[in-house]
């Protein structure tokens, strides 16, 4: 047996099933832990005090909303190059939880933003940056919608997931030196984090349930639409017989 | 090579001069949407030279989408982008010619309206010397990445709305950098960063766009 096996969408299926409730318990799992010190353990910050909670919620949320674009550009090239039909199957499952998370991220922000600056939105590189992101995720899928040809939206989606991606980053540094007022990343892969520690883990705890999250959403997603596209199979037909 | 791009670009360009009101339209309504600005905004001078690079640029990316949408659409209708993009040529240097014609035809008209409107809004002159550098450098970017839109869209019912979701978001380096190399002049910190940026949008958009665009064309009419 080989790992490509579980290309085949008839064994991806099964596959998907048997991980949905790992990822999914381990999701609520987390998230009850997360929240938990979230909101009982973590001290009180000094300068935001209470408002600077909603933090172990926007940024998990915001990495998502950022990571999912990326996943999805990967799983569209891959399509692209080698005609996978399950790649694009998991593009389309998905774009609605990137929709999703990167919509959360903007809501909190502007929960966050209006006792902190004082004002529900600025127009500031990040804030702005993540609309954009969110315009990108509702072009694919007005995409999508358009296009009734299963085949044909597939590989349009890949191709506008692909040129998005490309852009993501210069979209990202036009709009930083256009105007930025957003505080500074505080966790970041180079120097040491400016939070406390039990902050850092409870939003490391819930940045792990939002992908976990993800991928139990994605999988149960991308069996339905494995359903729905192999509905003339016999394997399928046996399925649903039973 | 080079001679399928001229012939390409020489045909586009034969039918706009054959059809002059399409390219009309386009540039009529630039001036139109930039002329709206002060009867909303009112006719403060300081005010209108604040605002004016931002609405021309993005007067300038509306007028450019206002014509995208027919960027392959004639072709596709009576039959003949299948028998080019069929032919042994290929089909990125199809897209390329499509979308300098494109450019020819849309964007050079709308630099030279521009000073005027540069005028209304009470651009000093070095200012408006910049603006017609950044869009002259820039326009060239929303007819290459708009050749991807309207090679997604091919077809499509709401094809013109779509073709405008999908695509302005991809346009807002080019906005930013455009309207902030004449925003540099005004506030006298100069130009010369922003356009280079916008400079290295283009040659970006010109290495990756026609390549999507020419795999979105035979996606689109497979």
């Amino acid at each position: 047996m080989n790992l490509y096996t579980y290309a085949s969408p008839a064994t991806f299926y099964h596959l998907a099933g048997r991980l949905i409730p790992w990822f999914a318990w381990s999701a609520g799992i987390l998230t009850l832990v997360g929240l938990y010190i979230g909101f009982f353990v973590a001290p009180t910050d000094f300068q935001q005090s209470e408002a600077y909670r909603v933090i172990f919620i926007h940024v998990p949320a915001a990495w998502m909303g950022m990571f999912i674009y990326l996943v999805m550009a990967f799983w569209g090239a891959i399509g692209l190059a080698f005609n996978t039909r399950l790649s694009f199957m998991m593009v389309r499952a998905l774009a609605p939880t990137g929709a999703i998370f990167t919509f959360i991220a903007l809501w909190t922000g502007a929960l966050w933003g209006k006792p902190m600056w004082g004002a529900w939105w600025v127009w500031d590189a990040r804030l702005t940056s993540t609309l954009i992101l969110l315009f990108l995720y509702i072009g694919i899928m007005a995409l999508w919608a358009a296009i009734d040809d299963v085949k044909r939206g597939d590989r349009a989606g890949a191709l506008l997931a692909l040129i998005g991606a490309i852009n993501v980053p210069i979209i990202y540094f036009s709009v930083k030196w256009w105007n930025t007022l957003h505080q500074g990343a505080s966790v970041s892969l180079t120097k040491a984090p400016t939070m406390a520690t039990i902050m850092l883990t409870g939003m490391l705890i819930m940045a792990f349930a939002a992908w976990f999250y993800s991928i139990a959403v994605a999988l149960a997603r991308v069996r339905a639409i494995i359903l729905e596209r192999e509905r003339h199979t016999e394997w399928v037909k046996d399925i649903l017989e039973r | 090579m080079t001679r399928f791009l001229l012939a390409v670009l020489r045909r586009d360009l034969t039918l706009a001069a054959r059809r002059r009101g399409d390219w009309l339209i386009a540039l009529f309504f630039f001036v139109m949407v930039a002329s709206l600005f002060p009867l909303g905004i009112g006719p403060d001078p300081k005010l209108l030279a604040r605002i004016g690079p931002g609405v021309l640029w993005v007067a300038a990316t509306l007028a450019s989408l206002l014509s995208l949408s027919r960027l392959f659409a004639d072709d596709h209708r009576d039959g003949s982008l299948e028998h080019m993009v069929l032919s042994p040529e290929p089909t990125v240097l199809l897209v390329l010619g499509k979308s300098l014609a494109h450019w020819l035809i849309y964007g050079i008209p709308l630099l030279l309206i521009a000073p005027v409107l540069g005028v209304q809004f009470h651009l000093p002159a070095d200012a408006i010397g910049v603006l017609l550098l950044s869009l002259l450098i820039g326009t060239p970017i929303l007819s290459l990445l708009g050749g991807v839109g309207a090679a997604l869209t091919l077809g499509l019912r709401g094809g013109g709305v779509l073709l405008t979701l999908l695509i302005l978001p991809l346009y807002v380096p080019a906005l930013i950098f455009g309207a902030g190399a004449v925003d540099g002049v005004l506030a006298g910190t100069g130009a010369e960063a922003h356009l280079s940026l916008l400079g290295a949008f283009l040659i970006l958009t010109l290495l990756v766009a026609p390549w999507i665009a020419a795999a979105a064309l035979k996606v689109s009419l497979e």
